[in-house]
């Protein structure tokens, strides 16, 4: 209960400083955002649109330690856990393309450019995809969950590339690129105190119910299970 | 030394069969001769070419590297392997099986390639051979883990794409970039960078191939 009044406080809080405080050229006010050239009010999204793509990460690592647990303990309850998280992970990895894309086409004229970071999160859609179609085509649970579990731990190890070494040493649009000069300050953390803060806090916040979904979604599952067992 | 001896248990049902070979050589063909009518008579721009060049890899690896443990869960042949010898030894044997198709299949498409194409100029060459050794490991050691995988699902031939497109697409970028670079005659010291991502791929995916390889084999 605890959480989620605190998880309520910080969403609203995102939600209302995201999206009101205004953005202006010399912030006088603790309220002001700075203005970041080549991004003025599209800076925005940052504190919407990059913590979706920070649980897209969040959920494919902790579907990949619990995919690891299972291949420890061979218990089904961690694969459970890992499924649901890779549920939620595919979900958030659609916002951040759509969100993304959106924003694309209003920043830098077209919905898709195949910037680095755009075919980052493509390849993760992809991958994501490859999962559930592998686990979709085995029939037995255990094996399904040994195959995906190993899927998904090879994908993993792999998915670095994509997220934090190509982005960087590839050249592309997307603020912090290798040949990024003008929209730096946001990934160098330059952005001033109050911005920051809401993004920090956006982060947080996206995290918290990132956990709670991922919860309810792994008690669904179970549920699910046991309701099939019991009618066959 | 018995994954030799499986390496070369392989390639002999492979020489006696030809199901791999024939069908990757058609494969070749029939990619390359799309690619040309395609073009016509057309002047198609250098990086276009090299790009090409690996479409025509990717997916002839896609036809006919899945085979090596499919073929041996249709003969029934899986539990007499697991009688004689250990995972680690299976997944030696068919990594080398596997490395050996792959660098006949690519070096017959480099050739043929090269013969075909007018545009595809290589100007640093010892560049483009490093990138080509390694991007061939890196292609043969995933292949190898995915078609492990493969060989345990229900639907076996159409799995294989969806699930190497995205472990591949990272080497299949920068080994793009470096093509690039190779045509466009930039030295190796300028391509570091590239090199190097290129050989901790192919370290990490093989060293999580041969950890993982244990929880496919073992059912």
């Amino acid at each position: 209960m605890i959480w989620k009044t605190v998880l309520f406080i910080l969403m609203l809080f995102v939600i209302i400083a995201g999206i009101s405080f205004p953005i202006v050229e010399n912030p006088a006010h603790w309220y002001q955002f700075p203005v970041i050239p080549g991004l003025e009010e599209k800076a925005k999204i940052i504190f919407f649109h990059v913590p979706t793509a920070w649980l897209t990460v969040v959920a494919f690592l902790v579907s990949t330690v619990y995919s690891i647990k299972y291949l420890k303990n061979k218990d089904l309850d961690d694969d459970a856990k890992a499924i649901a998280a890779a549920q939620i992970g595919i979900m958030f990895c659609i916002l951040a393309t759509v969100t993304g894309s959106i924003w694309a086409k209003f920043n830098w004229g077209s919905y898709w450019n195949w910037d680095p970071r755009e075919t980052s999160i493509f390849m993760l859609l992809l991958i994501y995809g490859a999962f559930f179609a592998l686990r979709s085509a085995i029939e037995v649970e255990e094996k399904r969950a040994a195959l995906s579990a190993v899927y998904s731990i090879i994908a993993f190890v792999t998915v670095p590339f994509f997220i934090f070494i190509m982005p960087r040493i590839m050249t592309g649009l997307h603020p912090g690129s290798a040949n990024d000069t003008n929209a730096g300050p946001v990934v160098n953390f330059k952005m001033n105190g109050n911005m920051m803060l809401v993004f920090f806090t956006s982060l947080i916040a996206f995290t918290i119910l990132f956990f709670w979904m991922w919860t309810l979604n792994y008690k669904s599952i179970i549920y699910k299970d046991k309701l099939t067992k019991n009618i066959l | 030394m018995k994954s030799f001896a499986l390496f070369k248990k392989d390639l002999h049902s492979e020489l006696r069969t030809r199901y791999a070979i024939n069908a990757l050589v058609m494969f070749i063909l029939v990619t390359i001769s799309v690619i040309l009518f395609s073009i016509g008579s057309e002047k198609i721009s250098e990086t276009l070419t090299g790009g090409l060049f690996w479409v025509v890899i990717f997916f002839s690896a896609m036809s006919g590297l899945s085979r090596t443990f499919v073929s041996e869960e249709e003969r029934g042949t899986v539990l007499t392997l697991h009688l004689i010898a250990s995972p680690n030894t299976v997944f030696s044997g068919k990594l080398l099986f596997n490395l050996i198709l792959v660098f006949a299949m690519n070096i017959v498409i480099a050739v043929l390639y090269s013969m075909l194409f007018d545009s595809f100029i290589i100007r640093n060459f010892a560049l483009f051979s490093l990138a080509f050794v390694l991007g061939n490991i890196g292609i043969a050691a995933a292949s190898t883990i995915i078609a492990a995988i493969i060989s345990k699902t229900g639907s076996k031939g159409t799995l294989y794409p969806v699930l190497s497109f995205p472990i591949l697409l990272p080497l299949i970028l920068i080994l793009l970039e470096l093509t690039k670079f190779a045509i466009d005659g930039t030295v190796i010291g300028e391509s570091l960078v590239e090199l190097t991502v290129l050989v901790c791929y192919n370290v990490v995916i093989l060293t999580a191939s041969y950890l993982l390889f244990d929880f496919i084999w073992k059912d």
